[in-house]
């Protein structure tokens, strides 16, 4: 297990969340997703400038195994996404905290609130064993 | 309680992460399944295929007990070493296996048989085994390793055993050579060349470190289904089973209705579903888009619907690819679609393999 960034947010689905300077937040999947994902062999991203709401998929991210859907924590608009993953979606294995970020969103109410830190983060993947 | 090959410390200290697989404890990857199937692709990999069953038949009445048991005819084989693939069915004529036997002598011959039928299949073979006197001998006692790829017989060959190693070299494909408890075949699952080593449980280990230090790639059971998937191989369970007849799984060839007078098990039922009118055909698909199309997948034909028995991403081509059973009249359709997730996307009908020997073998346009 690497560890885990300090600078983010985490969901109870293994997703993560960086607020950035301009006020978006950029969303991506933890290393232990992409571990149990597998190799990504394509990734599905919304268009920039639709709409996400909370709860709802936004990314569908196939490995060699199976096809998962990466759920929005927020509402907001499609700020930007990671275009290189058309051509590399391997970048969210090799780098899942930095390079392989999946997309950024302008919120509509900020931050949610029911997000976990980098060590509740930890400790919810202990108690997963 | 699953059962562990005598390869199992090894996959766990190797990183391999370790899943249940028809009642084994296998490595499903030792890191990245793409870098192990390219590994087999291009250079050479190894898979622990010990779960499968090696079992051996003995007896005066050994060959007339298997052109029984058997749709291929192992009278066919009469050289020691000599392979043939081949299928065993029910009297309804569905494929409780597919297997490879090897000539070992008239009166002596080796089966191997899938890891999630084993039981079923040795329990089969001893039925029908007591009318002809043979002994039927399930080799627990013998561990298999698979090496698989261009590089892999000059890699392997260097530490083998001394007196195996010229005769092996020397082995045509689908031929086996033995030396005590030593057997090397040329066949594989992967479309590559290589060999299927059988050799002594306690020797497993020690050889398999060797093979590692001569540059050979471990690679687990997800490279394993990705490679056989392109080399157009079927897999038991997904793309054949006990409901579904050769000759719409794509292995009408390994039939021999020839001599006539042979009645093998299944014979008259796979004879009349020959002739049937709703006949299914097993076939080739490649996704035109991106995306990856599933097992159990609906495929949207002009003969009606057909369903994906495999399908997964293929490496090599950097495209999505599958086995799909389909309505004969549309087996030589040039195109379908398949039903994906929200999507109906269209995909090329194809004639697998997808790639042997490193290249591809399908239009990708």
């Amino acid at each position: 297990m690497s560890d885990i960034p300090k600078d983010r947010q985490y969901t109870d689905t293994h997703e993560w969340l960086r607020e950035l300077d301009d006020g978006s937040i950029e969303l991506g999947i933890t290393d232990h997703a992409q571990e149990s994902l597998g190799d990504l062999v394509f990734v599905e991203l919304p268009e920039v400038g639709s709409e996400v709401a909370s709860g709802e998929e936004c990314v569908v991210v196939e490995s060699t195994k199976a096809a998962s859907d990466v759920f929005s924590p927020l509402d907001g608009e499609v700020a930007a996404v990671n275009e290189a993953l058309e051509d590399q979606p391997e970048l969210v294995n090799q780098s899942p905290w930095e390079e392989g970020w999946l997309l950024r969103i302008r919120p509509a109410n900020g931050m949610p609130e029911d997000l976990m830190d980098a060590d509740a983060y930890a400790a919810q993947l202990e108690s997963e064993g | 309680m699953e059962r562990k090959t005598p390869l199992h410390d090894a996959h766990e200290a190797a990183g391999g992460r370790m899943v249940g697989f028809a009642g084994w404890h296998m490595p499903l990857t030792y890191g990245s399944e793409l870098a192990e199937h390219r590994a087999v692709r291009e250079d050479a990999g190894m898979f622990d295929v010990s779960h499968m069953a090696i079992v051996d038949f003995e007896g005066a009445r050994a060959k007339d007990f298997l052109r029984k048991l058997y749709a291929n005819d192992i009278a066919r084989l009469s050289t020691p070493g000599a392979a043939q693939y081949g299928v065993m069915l029910n009297p309804e004529g569905g494929i409780k296996d597919d297997l490879i036997s090897y000539f070992r002598g008239p009166e002596r011959y080796r089966t191997v048989v899938n890891a999630g039928t084993r039981d079923a299949d040795i329990a089969w073979m001893r039925k029908i085994a007591a009318d002809f006197d043979v002994s039927v001998n399930e080799r627990n006692d013998l561990a298999m390793i698979a090496v698989q790829g261009p590089k892999a017989r000059e890699r392997a060959a260097a530490v083998l055993p001394e007196a195996l190693k010229g005769g092996a070299l020397e082995l045509k494909p689908f031929t086996a050579s033995e030396r005590g408890d030593w057997l090397v075949a040329r066949t594989g699952y992967t479309g590559e060349d290589g060999w299927e080593i059988m050799l002594p449980a306690d020797r497993a280990a020690a050889f398999w470190d060797n093979l590692v230090e001569v540059g050979i790639q471990p690679a687990g059971l997800a490279a394993r289904d990705s490679l056989r998937l392109e080399a157009g191989l079927n897999l038991y369970g997904n793309d054949m089973d006990e409901t579904t007849h050769p000759w719409e799984s794509n292995l009408g060839w390994t039939v021999a209705l020839d001599p006539t007078e042979r009645d093998f098990i299944g014979r008259q039922a796979i004879e009349k579903a020959r002739d049937a009118s709703d006949k299914k055909r097993l076939v080739g698909l490649v996704l035109k888009d991106r995306g990856v199309i599933r097992h159990g997948q609906t495929v949207n034909t002009s003969a009606g619907e057909g369903i994906v028995t495999s399908g997964g991403f293929a490496p090599t081509l950097d495209r999505s690819i599958a086995l799909a059973r389909v309505p004969e009249a549309a087996a030589s359709d040039p195109e379908a679609t398949v039903s994906m997730r929200k999507r109906e996307l269209p995909v090329a009908i194809v004639k697998p393999p997808f790639v042997r020997r490193g290249k591809i073998r399908v239009n990708l346009d």
